[in-house]
């Protein structure tokens, strides 16, 4: 294929996309290079270790118990057939829509010593206080990597069960063919095949548990996050803060180049093998085995969350249900589907950019786009607040020197603050659904297109974009429910008299009152779920 | 490309009205630590007063520090804060503006606004101790530096040290101690919790009833609040309030104010908020919804709160308190108080 010119619009469309979502990482990490040793240092003498070493050992448990979840329910889904499993397999995506904060309300509420689940415990045993019995805390590590888990484990689930889906069935058959047990088939062909793809799921799972910053807060869990709120808000030092947030985005990097790495090793369209594969049936036993297994992680992770809310709900409606929570509904759903969009059309840009430039450098424009995706939400709030600052004040400077009017803070004042972090956060995720789309056409259509005359504008509007259908659809369904969802940034960055669903629910969920604004709490979940439906019919016609 | 065109123009005509909206004459821009919920009503009657339009970004934290971003084309009016730390930051880190007025003046004793007029206290709340009525009855009088001693073992609750509440009192024990003696104190009083440092003031009291902990912090105004819900009345009634160091200094009392900022672009509307929110009509709902002390002396605390008795408050002076801040942050970070 002929390469680009570096100057075609191409290249330029798509560079200027990557600087423009760089830009505040940029702003950051100079930051923290202006000296501010007294604040950091003291850290680094007290407490910073304790932060490295909560964040390290909280994101492998997630990624251990998300794996230990998600991968036998995605196995059993993509190879056997039994009750319920046609419902299973987009139920299990539902958790996705539980924003983690609340789950985090939820559960601590439940498992805390003063919560119904010990009560009942002391009821029946008589035990009188904490030392006749032992039970975990649930605001500990501990219950912050299970719950985190219960959300995070469909990225996994939804990942893998593709893998295995798209395995060649030629591998299995050989398997069967020298004697090996189910179990072996699993281990030994299915489980290695899949690494790549665990790999991506755990590197998700990672970066989502490293900005998470309500949920960890909740459950009074130290990590680095709460350490850039502490240095910024409690210091007041945005220097330290800022060199908080160059140490997590480094551990960002190890994670990114550690997925690249194992993505690369497979380079196998194994997408195109000849038979589909076969779904065994489970029989009896078996398969309500196999039921009660998927039934009740969805109990856990989304029947009973969902039943308490909607019980809440419907307990304080009065309360609940008022006018604001219809304009806050409002400003949600327009904030989601604007950024959806947005994120689809300059992921295209990058993504497209790269399919014509198998260069290394074309996929840097790609790479740099998505580097945001793990900046936590606080960190994201100032890194945003940096440049759309300067930009502010540099065009109200330049307005007054005109003998103009200032026109006040048009960027930092107003929804494009909130936009633009939420389309940096969230544009790796459509990029992802559309790179993984885009890598099941096969570059030999693009080369017919092209022998047949058509130039790269062409092909990609007529031969491109049908194919891409799909991929850029779970694009825009995926940065909605994750928007809906976003918190830390929107809290930071909002223009005067906005709320959104989400930071209206946090106000109460801060300050466990939750009951009042548990109509809000239950639409973001309700707003999740055509989603996910959606999400999982394009999944399912794919294979 | 005539539809990008259509929709950036749209887009930055919508962005532009959105920021001219906010520098009309009739309103008035908030930056609000104070929870919308609570403040709501009082901006309701101020607005209804005057015709003047409230508009309210209310955050938990980072505001001072958008402010700060903001600059000189800041579009905020007035910073209501909860905690006087706070306050205290806007008018060092020069913030803020001193305005002039006979009516705040009269409204608002002088400990409580600044010399300068820089920041005004609206409300006063006392970080006291609740203590189980079931297994610390006895307990009449306590003291900050008691909840370190080891007959307190294991019988402790609060929230995370690095609330604003909880700083205020350990710079007010740096101000009356010294570092080295608030430091052992720290060490002495993390030793005695019953578990990490977690949930609201609400919480504690709840853990209270539940016997995980004999006795917990908090401030004075959530044990109103509570008695008002009939779940959480149940926490409340389960418990005692004390107010401490009554032997000696007295209670340690923070407050909640207000200020206006330096490039405040609609003063005269700020201004009237302020005087609003100072007069007895104000500070009347501030007492009763929100069961705190208000600070004109012309209105008395709500009943609920009058029935707790009369009490001695820590006299020493708010700037104090602000001074030990950032020390207290150190300390709290040096003894791990939260891990």
């Amino acid at each position: 294929m002929i390469a680009a010119k570096w100057y075609s619009s191409w290249s330029l469309s798509s560079w200027t996309v990557a600087v423009i979502l760089i830009l505040p990482l940029l702003f950051l990490i100079n930051e923290s290079l202006t000296p501010d040793k007294e604040v950091f240092e003291h850290l680094l003498n007290t407490v910073l270790i304790d932060y490295v070493i909560n964040t390290v050992v909280l994101i492998l448990a997630v990624i251990i118990i998300s794996l230990l979840i998600g991968v036998p329910l995605a196995y059993l889904l993509a190879n056997f057939s039994f009750p319920g499993a046609k419902f299973f397999n987009w139920g299990l995506l539902l958790p996705l829509a539980m924003p983690s904060y609340l789950m985090a309300y939820i559960y601590t509420d439940w498992l805390e010593y003063a919560g119904p689940v010990q009560r009942a415990l002391r009821a029946v045993f008589s035990w009188q206080n904490k030392a006749d019995y032992y039970f975990f805390d649930i605001r500990s590590i501990t219950g912050a990597a299970i719950v985190l888990s219960l959300v995070l484990f469909p990225y996994v689930f939804l990942i893998v069960k593709t893998a295995f889906k798209e395995q060649s069935t030629s591998f299995v058959h050989a398997g069967k063919m020298l004697g090996k047990t189910p179990w072996q088939i699993f281990s030994n062909i299915s489980l290695p095949l899949a690494r790549p793809a665990l790999a991506i799921a755990a590197s998700l799972v990672a970066m989502e548990t490293l900005a998470d910053f309500a949920a960890v807060k909740y459950f009074a869990v130290n990590t680095l996050t709460t350490a850039v709120y502490d240095t910024w808000l409690g210091y007041g030092s945005l220097t330290a803060a800022a060199k908080i947030s160059v140490i997590m985005l480094v551990m960002i990097f190890l994670f990114i180049s550690f997925e690249r790495m194992s993505r690369n090793k497979q380079k196998t369209f194994s997408g195109n093998s000849s038979s589909e594969i076969q779904v065994v049936k489970l029989q009896g036993k078996k398969g309500w085995l196999a039921f009660s297994a998927c039934f009740s992680v969805l109990l856990f992770s989304f029947i009973l969350p969902v039943i308490y809310l909607a019980e809440m709900a419907w307990q304080y409606q009065e309360q609940a249900l008022n006018s604001d929570f219809f304009s806050y509904g409002f400003n949600s759903l327009t904030l989601a589907i604007s950024v959806s969009i947005i994120c689809l059309c300059l992921g295209l840009v990058v993504v497209v950019f790269k399919r014509f430039n198998q260069s290394l450098l074309a996929n840097l424009p790609l790479k740099i786009s998505s580097s945001g995706y793990a900046m936590p939400g606080t960190v994201l709030a100032i890194a945003v607040l940096l440049p759309l600052t300067f930009i502010d004040h540099g065009l109200n400077d330049f307005l007054i020197v005109q003998g103009e009017a200032p026109i006040g803070l048009i960027f930092t004042g107003t929804l494009f603050a909130i936009g633009f972090a939420y389309v940096i956060r969230f544009i790796a995720v459509a990029i992802g659904a559309l790179e993984s789309s885009y890598e099941r056409i096969s570059p030999s259509i693009d080369n017919a297109s092209i022998m047949l005359g058509n130039n790269r504008f062409i092909t990609l509007v007529k031969v491109h974009l049908p194919l891409l259908k799909r991929g850029g659809l779970t694009a825009i369904l995926l940065v909605f429910i994750e928007s809906m969802k976003e918190l830390p940034a929107a809290l930071l960055l909002r223009p005067f008299n906005y709320e959104t669903l989400a930071t209206y629910v946090f106000q109460y969920v801060s300050d466990e009152q939750l009951e009042l604004a548990s109509m809000a709490a239950i639409s973001i979940v309700l707003a999740g779920l055509i989603p996910i439906i959606l999400l999982n019919r394009t999944m399912e016609s794919k294979l | 490309m005539k539809w990008i065109k259509a929709t950036s123009i749209a887009t930055f005509t919508l962005l532009i009205s959105s920021v001219s909206a906010s520098a009309l004459a009739n309103e008035v821009n908030i930056y609000s630590y104070r929870q919308t919920f609570l403040i709501e009503p009082i901006l309701e009657k101020f607005t209804a007063q005057t015709g003047i339009k409230t508009n309210v970004v209310f955050a938990k934290s980072g505001l001072i520090e958008r402010l700060k971003k903001d600059g000189r084309y800041s579009p905020a009016d007035v910073v209501l804060t909860s905690d006087f730390a706070r306050l205290m930051q806007i008018s060092d880190e020069g913030l803020s503006q001193a305005v002039s007025s006979d009516i705040l003046t009269a409204n608002i004793p002088s400990q409580f606004r600044d010399n300068d007029n820089q920041w005004f206290a609206l409300t006063k709340r006392v970080r006291n101790v609740y203590a189980s009525k079931e297994r610390m009855a006895n307990l009449s009088g306590i003291s900050y530096e008691d909840l370190a001693k080891p007959q307190y073992k294991n019988k402790v609750c609060m929230r995370s040290s690095k609330h604003p509440y909880n700083i205020a009192l350990v710079a007010s024990m740096i101000a009356h101690h010294g570092s080295a003696e608030t430091k052992t104190w720290l060490q002495g009083l993390k030793a005695n919790l019953a578990r990490k440092p977690q949930g609201n003031d609400r919480g504690q009291v709840k853990a209270v009833k539940e016997g995980e902990c004999d006795l917990a912090l908090g401030n004075s105004y959530y044990f109103g609040v509570m008695q008002q819900d009939p779940e959480q009345k149940k926490w409340a009634d389960s418990v005692n309030i004390l107010f401490p160091n009554q032997h000696d200094r007295g209670a340690h009392i923070n407050v909640s104010g207000i200020a206006m900022t330096k490039y405040a672009p609609n003063q005269d509307s700020a201004k009237k908020l302020m005087e609003f929110l100072s007069s007895s009509q104000a500070q009347q709902v501030y007492a009763s919804v929100n069961m705190e002390y208000p600070v004109n002396p012309t209105v008395k605390p709500s009943e609920i709160v009058a029935s707790w008795g009369a009490f001695k408050e820590d006299n020493l002076a708010m700037t104090k308190v602000a001074e030990n801040r950032q020390a207290a942050i150190m300390l709290l970070d040096e003894v791990k108080f939260d891990l």
